[in-house]
């Protein structure tokens, strides 16, 4: 099946837009049969259209569905004030952020029986204790997409992207606090430390790797993985296995030494009117099918257990998209850090500059 | 209506200009006044934790703008700016003077719609097209390992050259056209009188030419200097994100780092040097003017 990255999605939004306020402007007055509706606001292409049907005909709720590209995009959207949506899908850090400036309805858990059906370890994680107000949706790892013909060692570390063998093969994510992570690890220090010593050493480590690096880069990576002129990236599992779907020769692998951890949430926006329409469409997401169903579409990591066994044998297999156990020990969710994110500002700012 | 006509009719000549630029007047308020103030104010203002401002009165974010790192992003700005603006001139000048003394007025129009015809195209989308043409598998590596020129492909991309390339491109035209305008004007007498008084091809341009296109010249090379001093686009995606220039910094801190009242004096300052250059181009850039 043609998959489409969210990246290509975002370049040819504009055309689509135009087209779509043509095109499913007139469908959905004649599709909306029923006075209950659901407006729910995902990232691009991180959903199942089937899902979506079966959703609308079992409870007879029509949804309205869109798309951001950034969580930053999204909390922008609800600092705006009533931004209409029903259900919203932030990452770990940014569900921290709308608790903090109550962004978010709390869940109603007798309502979400389904809830049930998540790993243990997916429950209660760090940035919503208790999941108040937020229940796991799909997640995923960063490590190091590479072109299996380039190269020929084992890609096992991070140290890789250090190897001067790769000089000018070597693409970094350009963000604040992922462009650290790997050095962090390969020190066998926490991605969330705030250690003004650890982070020296890890700029120390950054600066010397600075030379082989052809390229900070969040998403044109993507694009020179597939024409050569990139060998090794960092970059998140999703984008990678898109490119992996057309690309044979790419391959993921999450280093030994741990690495980020990132999990998409469901989450109900305060002030949304049809907040039991959303629960019951969270629930819904969380029936072992459904989940499935999601999971086999999108190729990322389910934290649904009770979905495992309809999942693709070949995704639920795949060491790249779930991690053993020893690695996953050495996984972190990416934390805000306050204060002390200024100590990764000046580390990024030093190496930009150097 | 009538009522109204009949009212605007009895207003001065400057009640009815004031009347008629109102619009105008009212849009530059609205959409460039008052959000350059607020920047101002912001400028002045505490972090907030996740972007927006925490409202105490501060110059912690002016003292920043010290700090050696930010000192030598800035300074590599004004370098890459000033090359960019001499490459411009450079190449820019020679075309702007073949093109203005063409004879045939359609020749003419042809060339400048030729370096107009860029702008149709989107900046960010032209600056795709250089990762295209630059890149290892691309145009240019391509044709030169075909013609056997290099065995190896050339590292272009990701360099401060592709950055170079990238700019100029990217504002040889804002150089072209005031110099074009310039140019045009020049009265072809004056250089026939100065090679009649005896001057040589050189003394004709440096002396007679130059001096007279100068203020195309100034013009030019500000609508190119300003604008590199922001550019952020083409450092980011031809250089490959390794360097920063102002506009990198501002843009990182407004999205990634969500220091907006940093981000906030940095715009403040760039748009004081902007300022300041502007208040040189009216003092000298127009010397027509002042007859």
């Amino acid at each position: 099946m043609e998959k489409i990255t969210r990246r290509d999605f975002l370049k040819s939004a504009s055309l689509i837009g135009m087209a779509g306020i043509i095109g499913f402007g007139s469908t959905s007055c004649i599709e909306n049969g029923s006075s209950k509706n659901l407006f729910v606001y995902n990232w691009p292409f991180y959903i199942s259209d089937n899902v979506i049907k079966g959703f609308e005909q079992e409870f007879k709720i029509k949804i309205t569905y869109d798309n951001y590209s950034s969580n930053e995009e999204l909390l922008a959207k609800l600092h705006a004030g009533a931004s209409g949506y029903d259900l919203i899908f932030p990452s770990d850090y940014m569900v921290a952020i709308m608790i903090n400036e109550n962004l978010l309805e709390e869940l109603d858990l007798t309502k979400i029986t389904n809830f049930k059906n998540l790993d243990e370890k997916f429950k209660n994680l760090s940035f919503d204790p208790n999941n108040r107000y937020s229940i796991p949706y799909l997640w995923g790892t960063s490590g190091i997409g590479y072109n299996t013909e380039k190269v020929t060692d084992k890609v096992l570390s991070w140290q890789i992207l250090w190897d001067e063998k790769y000089k000018d093969r070597i693409s970094m994510l350009d963000d604040v606090r992922s462009i650290a992570n790997p050095a962090l690890k390969i020190l066998g220090y926490s991605i969330n430390t705030t250690d003004p010593g650890q982070i020296k050493e890890a700029k120390e480590l950054l600066l010397k790797q600075k030379p082989l690096v052809k390229a900070y880069t969040s998403d044109t990576y993507v694009d020179f993985l597939k024409s050569g002129d990139v060998w090794l990236s960092e970059g998140y599992s999703g984008d990678v296995f898109q490119v992996i779907k057309e690309h044979k020769v790419i391959k993921y692998a999450i280093p030994e030494e741990g690495t980020e951890l990132w999990v998409d949430n469901m989450c109900i926006p305060r002030g949304s009117k049809n907040k039991e329409s959303a629960e019951m469409f969270i629930d819904f997401l969380l029936r072992p099918e459904i989940s499935a169903e999601i999971s086999n579409t999108t190729w990322y990591a389910n934290p649904n257990s009770a979905s495992y066994k309809f999942i693709n044998p070949e995704i639920t297999k795949d060491k790249s998209i779930y991690p053993p156990q020893e690695i996953m020990d050495k996984c972190e969710l990416l934390k805000d850090l306050g204060e002390a994110n200024k100590l990764y500002e000046a580390l990024y700012n030093e190496l930009k500059s150097t | 209506m009538k009522d109204f006509l009949l009212r605007y009719k009895s207003w001065g000549k400057e009640g009815k200009a004031g009347f008629l630029i109102s619009p105008a007047f009212l849009w530059l308020l609205l959409f460039f006044l008052i959000p350059l103030g607020i920047i101002f104010v912001y400028s002045f203002c505490e972090r907030g934790n996740y972007g927006g401002v925490n409202w105490n009165f501060t110059f912690e974010n002016y003292k920043q703008v010290l700090n050696p790192v930010y000192l030598k992003t800035i300074l590599y700005s004004f370098w890459i700016a000033i090359l960019n603006t001499v490459i411009c001139l450079l190449i820019g000048y020679p075309m702007a003077y073949y093109i203005s003394t063409r004879k045939s007025t359609v020749f003419k129009n042809i060339l400048l719609i030729l370096v107009i015809l860029p702008f149709w195209t989107d900046f960010l989308v032209r600056t795709y097209a250089w990762l295209v043409i630059l890149r290892e598998g691309g145009l240019i590596n391509t044709i030169l390992l075909q013609m056997g020129i290099i065995q190896e492909p050339l590292k272009l991309l990701f360099t401060d050259l592709a950055v170079i390339i990238g700019l100029v491109y990217g504002y040889l035209p804002f150089m072209i056209l005031p110099l074009y305008a310039s140019i045009e004007k020049l009265d072809p007498s004056l250089i026939e009188a100065a090679y009649d008084l005896g001057a040589n091809g050189f003394n004709v341009f440096w002396k007679v030419i130059l001096p007279l296109t100068s203020p195309g010249i100034i013009a030019g090379s500000i609508l190119v200097f300003v604008p590199t001093l922001g550019a952020y686009i083409t450092p980011d995606l031809l250089g490959g994100a390794k360097v920063m220039m102002i506009g990198n910094l501002i843009q990182q801190q407004f999205l990634k780092v969500k220091n907006w009242p940093f981000g906030s004096s940095l715009s403040f300052i760039v748009l004081i040097i902007v300022l300041a250059l502007l208040i040189i181009y009216i003092k000298f850039g127009e010397p027509e003017v002042e007859k």
